[in-house]
């Protein structure tokens, strides 16, 4: 694809038997923010561990910016920053010291990364903090504090690993807040999330299942591509009202969410009626009942379900 | 790659000034085992408890008891009025050696005959029992040349044979006391530089391993080969520093001589070290938590110690052991060791040794960096 900054082509890494990835094509914008989602084992991080130049793939090729990462793995990496899962802090040394040692291995002038790493502290209300051992840190102000280490060499390009696993609703926000700047700034950013709503905030989502992409769009996209519609019932036995619909002709599954459930259907408009009355019929009642917009979870369940049965 | 080993010296060096109790860690227990082995580990016995019979009561049974006793190598646990008594103050391990002397004893010897004395000896402990076994000889032995010439000289000759003595002067080079600790010192040098960095430099990677820090640094334009260098030469200073340390004390305290050139030490403890970090990266290698690496590190170092002729002489092991003792890099530099404190001897005489730990060393090295960046995928 013309302009993009990592293009990855017929990525594919097999551990004995398990195929971890297979014959993964993608390839990503500066400015663009791109999620993987999929579920656990599905080859998120070990297609994250390919791009950063850890781990060689088997087969395919990626090139950053136009280097073959494979090839020259120690000059894609001055270009590239990648954020593990966990991210791996000295922790008997302090905030400082950690994003200093950093910057001095991908050798950043003094006054660059002092000045660069004071506004993404104070961005992240870490600056009371300088002095403190990482190991006395939060888990949230743990994970602002990788994403300041990964930055500190302004990278092209940064890969980041469920960087928001674990870490609090506000602390998700201010980094949150962090990627769009970036993206501002023209980094081009691949991100796998556990959390929905994060994955809906990507720019396009590649769905991964068994290492295999099943699907690749923008989110708006991807519910395009979602065959029937949602009804959404809202009651307070989420459960009885699975049992009650999911054999009906035309449901094609159920999901359970915290209110009551959402239903797959061929045809809101044929099947609202045709539920309502099999719901009042087994004796369960409901608040509320209606066709709703799909959301980003009910899109993977069903995509992922489609998968299955064509399997 | 300078600068980048640097910086990452600089952050060793900062995370080891932060921890006050490595310090502590790396001095005091050394020191302690130093003090242990020297007065603890000796091939010498004194104070064998002894059970001594004397059905003879004469006064030449009574002299000999005496010799027994003034040795200092024996010390009269328990009294014995039977034979009965001496058998079982040795089955219950009450004393080491009970000793016999018969009746008749000193009638024997008065008319010239050899006069046997009876000794049995607790065999569990077959180091102590050969030991002592060997003095009862000892002491028995010269008590007896000593009645002879006595007895020659009063009969004028017609008792007691004319003692055509030979008298075997054993006399041991550079150790001329047979002094153990003179042994021992310089081996514990070696022992405790091998434990202690081995067990460094595999704590050091598997922590980062854990931790993640490794995964994170290698994704910046650090080598693995620089990480490996920035990571171990720490380590190989501090094993400098501590031989350093440990042989000093052990030449103030225990009066251990020096006698060889320091430079020939100084490269054979180079080569030795090099050896030593390569086995604490190639156990980093197959390890991923510090637990799998405390354990490692004890199959590994316990057969390297036991084969390294530090306490058990290569020569009597089987013969396929002996081939094994080729490859442990301790057996070679504590010949290096010994020669340099207490031979004196230089590279001329030390060159076999010097080429075998640096074939060690590199071969090791060689496959420690090969693996350490096979297990980064
Ligand atoms: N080092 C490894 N050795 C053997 N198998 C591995 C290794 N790393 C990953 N796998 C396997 O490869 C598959 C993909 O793993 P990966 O960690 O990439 O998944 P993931 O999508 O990141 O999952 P999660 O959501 O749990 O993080 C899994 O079946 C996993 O067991
Ligand atoms: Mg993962």
């Amino acid at each position: 694809m013309a302009g993009a900054i990592v293009e990855a082509t017929g990525l594919s890494k097999r551990f004995g038997a398990v195929m971890a990835v297979d014959g993964l094509s993608f390839a990503v914008q500066p400015g663009e923010i791109f999620g993987l989602v999929g579920p656990d084992g599905a080859g998120k991080t070990t297609t994250m561990r390919m791009l950063a130049g850890v781990m060689r793939s088997d087969d395919g090729s990626i090139t950053v910016d136009g280097i073959d990462v494979r090839a020259h793995p120690e000059q894609a990496k001055r270009h590239v920053s990648y954020m593990p899962q966990r991210f791996g802090l000295y922790e008997d040394l302090t905030v400082e010291e950690n994003i200093r040692f950093y910057a001095d291995l991908f050798e950043v002038p003094r006054r660059l990364w002092e000045e660069r790493a004071a506004a993404m502290l104070t961005a992240s209300n870490m600056t009371p903090f300088r002095k403190r051992l990482a190991g006395q840190l939060s888990g949230g102000m743990k994970q602002k504090l990788g994403l300041t280490c990964s930055l500190v060499h302004t990278p092209r390009v940064l890969l980041l690993d469920e960087p928001t696993t674990g870490v609090d609703p506000l602390s998700r926000r201010e980094f949150w807040q962090i990627l769009y700047s970036l993206r501002g700034e023209g980094v081009a950013m691949v991100i796998s999330t556990a959390y929905l709503d994060e994955a809906e905030r990507c720019d396009r989502l590649a769905l991964l299942h068994d290492g295999r992409m099943v699907h690749c769009d923008t989110p708006a996209g991807l519910k395009a591509k979602m065959p029937g519609a949602m009804i959404e019932v809202a009651a307070a036995e989420p459960r009885r009202v699975r049992d009650a619909v999911q054999k009906l002709p035309g449901v094609a599954g159920v999901l359970l969410i915290g209110i009551g459930a959402h239903i797959h259907v061929d045809d809101a408009g044929r099947r609202l009626p045709e539920i309502a009355a099999a719901l009042s019929a087994a004796g369960i009642a409901t608040t509320e009942i209606g066709e709703v917009a799909p959301s980003i979870e009910d899109l993977f369940v069903a995509l992922l379900e489609n998968e299955r049965n064509a399997a | 790659m300078f600068g980048r080993i640097f910086h990452l010296l600089v952050k060793e060096f900062l995370q080891m000034k932060r921890d006050k109790s490595a310090r502590f860690r790396l001095l005091v227990p050394p020191v302690i085992q130093m003090l242990l082995f020297g007065y603890a580990a000796t091939f010498e016995v004194f104070n064998v408890s002894t059970a001594i019979l004397d059905l003879d009561r004469s006064q030449e049974s009574r002299a000999l008891t005496d010799a027994f006793v003034h040795s200092s190598r024996f010390r009269i646990a328990v009294p014995a009025a039977s034979e009965r008594d001496v058998r079982d103050a040795v089955e219950r391990s009450d004393v080491q050696v009970g000793i016999v002397i018969p009746a008749g004893f000193a009638e024997l010897l008065k008319k010239g005959r050899t006069s046997p004395v009876q000794a049995l000896v607790d065999g569990t402990n077959s180091n102590t029992a050969l030991i002592a076994l060997g003095y009862v000889g000892q002491i028995a032995g010269s008590f007896g040349q000593d009645y002879a010439r006595n007895l020659a000289e009063r009969t004028g000759r017609a008792l007691g044979r004319p003692m055509v003595s030979v008298g075997l002067e054993e006399r041991y080079w550079y150790n001329p006391n047979l002094n153990s600790r003179w042994f021992f010192v310089p081996g514990v040098i070696g022992t405790l530089a091998l434990i202690t960095i081995v067990n460094l430099t595999a704590f050091a990677i598997v922590r980062e391993r854990e931790v993640g820090t490794l995964e994170q640094i290698l994704v910046t334009p650090l080598r693995p080969v620089e990480f490996i260098i920035g990571k171990t030469l720490p380590f190989f200073l501090i094993g400098l520093l501590e031989v350093s340390i440990v042989a000093g004390f052990g030449m103030a305290w225990f009066h251990v001589p020096f006698r060889g050139n320091p430079l020939v030490l100084l490269l054979g403890t180079c080569l030795f070290l090099l050896a030593a970090l390569a086995i604490g990266l190639l156990i980093s290698t197959v390890c991923t938590t510090q637990q799998q690496a405390f354990s490692s590190n004890f199959f590994v170092l316990n057969p390297m110690f036991i084969l390294s002729g530090f306490s058990f002489p290569i020569p009597s092991m089987p013969q396929a052991l002996q081939w094994l003792t080729y490859a442990d890099p301790l057996r070679y530099y504590l010949v290096i060791i010994r020669a340099t404190f207490l031979k004196g001897v230089g590279l001329d005489a030390l060159w076999p040794q010097m080429l075998a730990l640096a074939a060690i060393a590199l071969g090791l090295l060689t496959v420690a960096v090969l693996r350490f960046r096979k297990s980064l995928d």
